[in-house]
């Protein structure tokens, strides 16, 4: 067999790798999406108190500590059983929501959105924030900056840090919201709203006018049909910061609603030997690996699994863009993978509608922020909808509320098997037998996975993914083929033999 | 005047110090214009080939953040430390070992274990390891997990050590200016934080008074305006080197010693003991010794981000690629 290396700095970078495999005729017959990174957070948070979780699990991930934060309070809340005060969980939603719609602008504007806004074939060295800034304007740069900068002031007010927060805390939050904070937190809130509409009017001009987009966007190599999961209220609307979770089949008829706690019932994780990122399925449909002929038991959460299992937005101005996007498509719901930058975009609007609401909430200013625990700890669920998808945190303790066990399935845990699905699909219809593996190839095929936004820090309690991404393509004997790298900034590098120097095989 | 060459790369961390870099905002304009980003995966191009090609002690300064945890890590911080005049463990974990250190509390095959054996995983007993390979029987390529987290000083020679989880944003800035101005203090040295403790720092005054009991951050409202240890509450302010502004105190939550041991104390669990022993409102070394022995969990408390640098590290090897476990 033909012996490969893998280039080193590739596994430097390289924190997701591609490897697909042709058959005789050279197409692609499988492909695998490989998460080489392990931190080992579940066995090292035995043993530790309970009211610790929001804090060292925050370190999962450090782009989206507010979520792991979030859900560690939620879980340690129920852990001791205890309701935090009103004042508290208007402070918890607010700063939930400013995360989740900071984050979801920096994708937009720096990791996916480039493909659009600059376009999928456009040269790859402006396939960026620069090359999104070129082509929107300088006005937009200050205006995205300013997006960032006001999230972290909430984070800063509300949790005492910008990366990091600790406010969260077993019971409430740490300290009450002065009104002087709240009178920029309204601030905030406005210009979040402005921002986020901003941003679904550039997406409608570029995007959505545009037919060769349009196509794009609708075309088979982004297609998948899975289920769909979202944390939603009573009125199964997306929230992402506490709810039922909802899972509806490729038909959009409910499958099951669930509370969190009851998880265990109807989520289940397979373990392959190739990679250290668990595959969750529904537990109901059984697990059956990664196919396009049989892929029910795979879902999608995140904003394209929010739109899909909730039945209208909370807010009114994403509830008309929630209505414009399934008019477009011309049904519910929606498999187009690509569909998950749009329905991002309205998940930050509303996101940013309640930042609004909340920071004008009367009670946010209100002493009363905690509620001190009284019960015995004992076992508890948090579950919120972080940017990247579903994050359930899950503890058992002591009675003195020390863990003795936890579990941690993340956004793009949950995501993986739809990846890979997604990832195997774009790769079957774009990579033609016989022809050369090309830029707009490699592309269209990260496409697929950049469309969810995914965060294999998060997923394996690792390393954060912004990643530089492999494709090594081999031939049916299992020689290596060729390939193509790209590198954080998107330009590119032939895989051939002059790279190959003494590996495994 | 030629531009400085700068690096940056991150090894098992969480991307909070990327972020903490990246968070200098405008100013990472004026880092831009007086040095060239020679390596920094999250935000540049760079190729391996360019790596490999460089000179030794090509870049100027190199920052890493994250903790070893596994053969590449290892493998990378060598190659950088041949190509980079200056080092800087950037961040906790780097510096040493960081909250993903906590996992030295366990042998690493419970570690991996416990991981793939939840109770959401399906229970076949499959691991993965670094012999993994894809059904045609190619390698799937994972690196493996070293048996012990280590501090990148375990590893390769550091000039200096940047504290913080993540760093401030300010000192991040601070030191760039220094780095830019030649003007590094000899190293080995701690630089972006002071030598004085987050008490020094601390909004929250200390009156003197003496407690009880220790209580747990969740167990009582505290105070506001008043120092969180006299309220009973373990905070490592005392033990912990200042530098990030007492941040956590300030929103009324106890500090975890993430910019590790203040001044030249040599052991952030001995100091910290000791600060407990004086606050108690005792003369009695039994009454003493009872309240601290309610603290609970004080492996995890005090070394929460400095477990594998602290004396409770577990014991290691010359070289750790011989500890190495797939």
């Amino acid at each position: 067999m033909t012996r490969i290396s893998i280039d080193p700095i590739t596994r430097l970078e390289g924190h997701g790798r591609i490897d697909l495999f042709l058959d005789h005729a050279g197409a692609v017959e499988e492909a695998f999406l490989v998460i080489p990174e392990l931190r080992g957070f579940e066995k090292f948070l035995e043993g530790r108190p309970v009211e610790e979780m929001p804090q060292i699990t925050s370190r999962i991930c450090g782009v989206c500590p507010e979520a792991h934060h979030a859900a560690a309070a939620k879980a340690a809340d129920a852990v001791y059983n205890v309701t935090i005060p009103e004042a508290a969980e208007v402070a918890r939603r607010l700063q939930y929501n400013a995360f989740m719609a900071g984050d979801h602008a920096t994708h937009f504007y720096a990791l996916g959105g480039p493909d659009f806004i600059v376009g999928p074939d456009a040269p790859a060295s402006e396939r960026n924030i620069i090359g999104v800034i070129n082509k929107v304007g300088p006005e937009l740069a200050g205006k995205v900056i300013r997006m960032r900068k006001e999230g972290h002031e909430v984070a800063e007010i509300l949790g005492g840090r910008r990366i990091h927060p600790v406010g969260m805390v077993p019971g409430g939050i740490s300290k009450p919201v002065s009104a002087e904070s709240a009178v920029r937190l309204r601030e905030i809130g406005a210009y979040m709203v402005e921002f986020a509409q901003e941003s679904l009017a550039i997406f409608d001009a570029i995007v959505l006018q545009d037919p060769r987009l349009r196509d794009l966007v609708l075309s088979h190599a982004y297609y998948n049909e899975t289920a769909y999961l979202a944390l939603v209220n009573d009125d199964n609307q997306p929230d992402a910061y506490d709810g039922h979770v909802r899972v509806v089949d490729a038909d959009g008829s409910e499958v099951v609603r669930y509370h969190p706690s009851d998880y265990l019932e109807h989520i289940a994780e397979a373990v392959v030997p190739w990679s250290y990122l668990k595959l969750p399925y529904l537990k109901s449909f059984g697990w059956h690996g990664v196919s396009d002929e049989n892929s029910r038991h795979i879902m999608r959460t995140g904003p394209l699994g929010s739109i899909n299992a909730s039945s209208g937005m909370q807010t009114p101005r994403a509830q008309a863009e929630y209505e414009r996007f399934f008019d477009t498509f011309g049904g519910k719901p929606v498999h187009h993978t690509l569909a998950f930058h749009w329905a991002r975009l309205i998940e930050m609007l509303q996101a940013a509608e309640l930042v609004d609401r909340h920071a004008n909430d009367e009670r946010l200013t209100s002493t009363d922020v905690r509620s001190v625990p009284t019960g015995t700890p004992h076992e508890g669920v948090g579950c919120v909808e972080a940017p990247r998808g579903l994050l359930t945190h899950h503890y058992i303790t002591d009675d003195n509320g020390i863990v003795e066990k936890a579990n941690l399935i993340v956004g793009t845990t949950y995501q993986y098997p739809a990846i890979q699905l997604s990832v195997a699909t774009a790769a079957r219809e774009l990579v033609k037998p016989g022809a050369e593996l090309t830029e707009p190839v490699m592309n269209g095929i990260e496409m697929a996975f950049r469309a969810y936004d995914p965060c294999f820090g998060c997923a394996t309690h690792a390393l954060p993914g912004s990643s530089p991404l492999e494709v090594r393509t081999f031939g049916p004997a299992g020689e290596l083929v060729g390939g193509l790298r790209r590198n954080a900034d998107g330009s590119l590098e032939q895989i051939d033999d002059a790279c190959a120097k003494g590996g495994t095989r | 005047m030629t531009k400085l060459k700068l690096g940056m790369y991150c090894a098992a961390g969480c991307g909070g110090c990327d972020i903490s870099l990246i968070d200098v905002h405008e100013h990472l304009l004026d880092i831009v214009a007086a040095a060239d980003i020679a390596f920094w995966p999250a935000a540049t191009d760079f190729k391996y080939s360019d790596v490999e090609a460089m000179p030794d002690g090509e870049m100027d300064v190199c920052f890493i953040n994250g903790a070893i945890r596994n053969t590449e890590n290892i493998e990378i911080a060598k190659l950088l430390r041949a190509k980079s005049k200056v080092l800087v463990a950037y961040g906790a974990c780097s510096a040493f070992g960081g909250v993903p250190g906590l996992a030295n509390l366990y042998p690493v095959r419970e570690v991996i274990d416990r991981a793939f054996s939840t109770q959401s995983t399906d229970p076949d007993g499959q691991r993965p390891s670094a012999s993994a390979t894809h059904h045609d029987g190619s390698s799937a390529g994972l690196p493996a997990i070293t048996g012990t987290v280590h501090a990148l000083s375990d590893i390769v020679n550091v000039d200096y050590l940047l504290p913080g989880c993540a760093p401030s944003s300010d000192r991040v800035w601070e030191l760039c200016q220094v780095i830019v101005s030649g003007e590094l203090p000899p190293s080995p040295a701690i630089v972006g934080a002071t030598k004085k403790c987050v008490c020094d720092d601390c909004r929250l005054p200390k009156q003197g008074t003496r407690v009880s009991k220790f209580v747990r951050s969740h167990e009582i409202i505290a105070e506001d305006g008043r120092c969180l240890l006299e309220q009973g509450v373990v905070c490592m302010g005392p033990a912990t080197r200042s530098g990030c502004g007492g941040q956590c105190p300030d929103a009324l939550m106890p500090c975890r010693g993430c910019y590790g041991p203040a001044g030249d104390s040599l052991d952030v669990g001995a100091a910290m003991v000791s600060v407990l022993g004086t606050l108690v409102d005792s003369e009695d070394e039994d009454v003493i010794r009872q309240a601290i022995s309610q603290v609970v969990d004080p492996a995890g408390t005090f070394y929460c981000f400095t477990l594998p640098t602290s004396i409770l590290g577990r014991a290691r090897t010359t070289d750790p690629a011989e500890e190495v476990r797939s």
